[in-house]
């Protein structure tokens, strides 16, 4: 038996097909404009049993493309205990939003948090973040991971975080030093998401930015406990997400 | 385009190229909310009527009563006792606020992190939008919430506005302050009227707001069914019509919808399969046209069964004594009637908490989402203790803060999805 899982994101398209509860393929891409037909054509010619659709354009893939949607909140869920078998909370942190999810002793969501409308502390925080740095993002964690703990980015505003930034190095302080800073910042804000869902120990940290080292390490260090990240944190939706297809 | 109103909208100093903007608006926005239901209630084509006649049909039988001699008050809270205004042959209308509109204007005087309803208000008068605002004679606005205390001082440099002084706790010396304000108002009301409250009035006009208070208890008692038969909704819209129609005709058109939907659960049948999910929303009020999570919720597969808002049972549980007929007595009655609403603004409001329970009970909700305006904070902060209260009488709870934008709909969706997934 075939099962697909689709995570549509505002930032990149992950598709996990699974053989029974095999990983069978695995493909990503950057989401276009089109994700419909970007979604219909990654799914063209596979002999599918079953296919569930979850990120944020679910709604819109699952009614064009006739196949049934899951939240995020859900998929992320099953594929994290897919992962980690003991997890008890998740930290999601994609393109565009936030989520902390705390999880019962079988793995069903009992609370969650989301990050309101704004970008404040998201993977395209950490991106803008690191255009105002003059770097990539994969580079702003090398920066950040050197850097020292020695100033704060008060604003959580995107906007007034890039000018704090500008006006910083404008002020000759180390990059280094400004990307630590940046860093912790995300990691800081995330960590109170977790609190309030009172999650503490056995998280499991996902999402594209979880493949920053730099906010994986602050994570950590302000949680004061191991933090988990997948070797490939990206596919925990798309995985849940075929999981739960039937 | 020309409109049949539009000579009664231009005196009412609409601005009309606005004002059709609205409507059009307005009028689409129903569409995709209402008429696209399926199995909705044949009762419900009386209030698709008075929705597309909102600024029509009962603008001009208000401008006729004024014509007539008749004053009209709006207001904005339900603390404001309609009672009095109509025993003095007057007319009382809810404004609703429940736009995005005119917020550009609002806001050359407003900060921005004030609540939308507030902005709506403001934005509505300044922006020349409303007929019912514009129809009024006089504002009666309260002293609940921060917020709308000092709007109204603004609100007043543009319509004479009276202010009523709603207490803040339930002490017996805040019970008689209020007593005051009714008797107060009464004055007030009979001043601006000319006309004198007698005690034969003042019972009549209990009798007449009791009367569609308890049509509208009849209405959410039979939402206790399952299936639920009417949605959310429809039933949202009728309270909210509650506020600008004609009492007695509503009434009398709701007793008829309540009948048929007392036949549909005889025969089983509802607007959701049963087994859906079940949803009770509590919080802020939502005004015309705030239809915005009614919508989410129902559209993401669940049914609403029940609204603990002052858009909903807290308008209309608690009824006004009719066993006294002594002037004195009577307004000793709708002062306890009216202090017993839980609204956040009061402190401490523990009943509050025990409404939710107890509604979330009798309607059998499955969850509660807690609905509030951003930056309202009695409602926000108070959200925190209701959570708290609901966890240890195991009811699963969903805290949403959120104003009149569709900016974060795709967010709403996904929390409200997930919270259904979970109950
Ligand atoms: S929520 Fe409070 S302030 Fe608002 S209308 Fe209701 S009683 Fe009045
Ligand atoms: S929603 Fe809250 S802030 Fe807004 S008017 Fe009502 S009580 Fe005041």
């Amino acid at each position: 038996m075939f099962k697909a899982g689709i995570d549509v994101g505002s930032r990149s398209i992950e598709l996990v097909v699974l053989k029974e509860r095999e990983i069978y393929l695995k493909t990503r891409q950057e989401t276009s404009f089109d994700y419909v037909s970007q979604v219909n054509n990654m799914l063209n010619g596979l002999d599918l049993d079953a296919t569930l659709v979850t990120g944020y354009g679910r709604h819109l893939v699952s009614r064009k493309l006739e196949i049934g949607h899951v939240t995020e909140i859900k998929a992320y869920a099953a594929g994290v205990r897919c992962l980690y078998p003991d997890a008890k909370a998740i930290l999601d942190i994609g393109g565009q939003d936030t989520k902390a999810i705390l999880l019962d002793e079988n793995g069903r969501v009992v609370r969650f948090e989301m990050n309101d409308r704004c970008a404040a502390g998201t993977g395209r925080f950490l991106e803008i973040m690191a255009q105002a740095l003059g770097c990539t993002v994969m580079d702003l964690a090398e920066l950040a991971l050197s850097g020292r703990h020695c100033l704060a980015i008060s604003s959580m505003c995107t906007v007034f975080a890039e000018t704090e930034v500008v006006a910083l190095m404008a002020k000759g302080t180390r990059a280094q030093d400004v990307a630590r800073a940046l860093v912790r910042s995300v990691a800081r804000r995330s960590s109170a998401m977790l609190r309030r869902i009172g999650a503490t120990d056995r998280v499991v940290f996902c999402g594209g930015v979880a493949r920053n080292t730099a906010v994986h390490k602050e994570l950590e260090d302000i949680l004061g406990t191991k933090v988990e990240v997948p070797e490939e944190p990206d596919y925990a939706g798309a995985l849940g997400a075929a999981l739960l297809a039937n | 385009m020309t409109n049949a109103y539009d000579e009664m909208w231009k005196r009412l100093d609409l601005d009309l190229t606005a004002h059709e903007g609205l409507l059009t608006v307005l009028g689409k926005f129903y569409n995709d909310i209402y008429l696209d239901q399926n199995g909705r209630p044949r009762g419900m084509e009386y209030l698709d009527f008075v929705i597309s006649e909102i600024h029509g049909l009962r603008i001009q039988e208000i401008t006729k009563a004024k014509s007539a001699g008749k004053k009209v008050f709006g207001t904005f809270c339900v603390f404001v006792p309609e009672e009095i205004i109509l025993a003095a042959d007057a007319i009382a209308i809810g404004l609703c606020s429940g736009a995005e509109v005119g917020s550009e204007h609002a806001e050359r005087y407003l900060p921005r992190n004030t609540c939308a309803l507030i902005k709506s208000f403001l934005g509505f008068r300044l922006a020349r939008l409303c007929p019912f605002t514009n129809s009024c004679d006089l504002i009666i606005g309260e002293t609940t919430c921060d917020g709308k205390k000092k709007a109204y001082e603004i609100f007043n440099d543009f319509m004479p506005i009276y202010i009523m002084e709603v207490p803040n706790t339930k002490s017996p010396a805040a019970k008689e302050l209020f007593r005051y304000e009714v008797e107060r108002f009464k004055d007030k009301v009979e001043q601006v009227t000319g006309n004198r409250i007698t005690e034969d009035r003042l019972f009549a006009a209990i009798r007449l707001v009791n009367r569609r208070r308890r049509v509208l208890n009849r209405l959410n008692a039979i939402r206790a069914a399952e299936p639920a038969p009417i949605s959310g909704r429809d039933a949202l819209l009728i309270n909210q019509v509650a506020f600008y129609d004609d009492p007695e005709r509503f009434t009398e058109n709701i007793e008829r919808l309540c009948d048929e939907l007392e036949e549909r659960v005889g025969r089983h049948e509802g607007v959701a399969p049963e087994g859906t999910k079940r949803v009770l929303i509590s919080g802020c009020p939502m005004a015309v046209p705030n239809w915005k999570l009614p919508y989410i919720i129902e559209g993401s597969g669940a049914v609403i069964v029940g609204e603990e808002s002052c858009v909903g049972q807290r308008n209309t549980r608690d009824l006004v004594d009719e066993d006294v007929r002594d002037m004195g007595d009577m307004l000793d009655a709708i002062t306890d009637r009216y202090m017993d609403i839980n609204c956040a603004v009061f402190t401490p409001n523990e009943p509050r908490l025990r409404d939710i329970e107890q509604m979330a009970r009798t309607l059998k909700a499955d969850g509660v989402i807690h609905y509030a305006l951003q930056f309202c904070q009695p409602y926000a902060i108070e959200s925190v203790k209701i959570e708290q209260g609901l966890k240890r009488a195991g009811i699963p709870l969903l805290r949403l803060e959120t104003g009149y934008s569709m900016e974060d709909i795709e967010p709403l969706k996904t929390r409200v999805e997930a919270f259904l997934e979970i109950i």
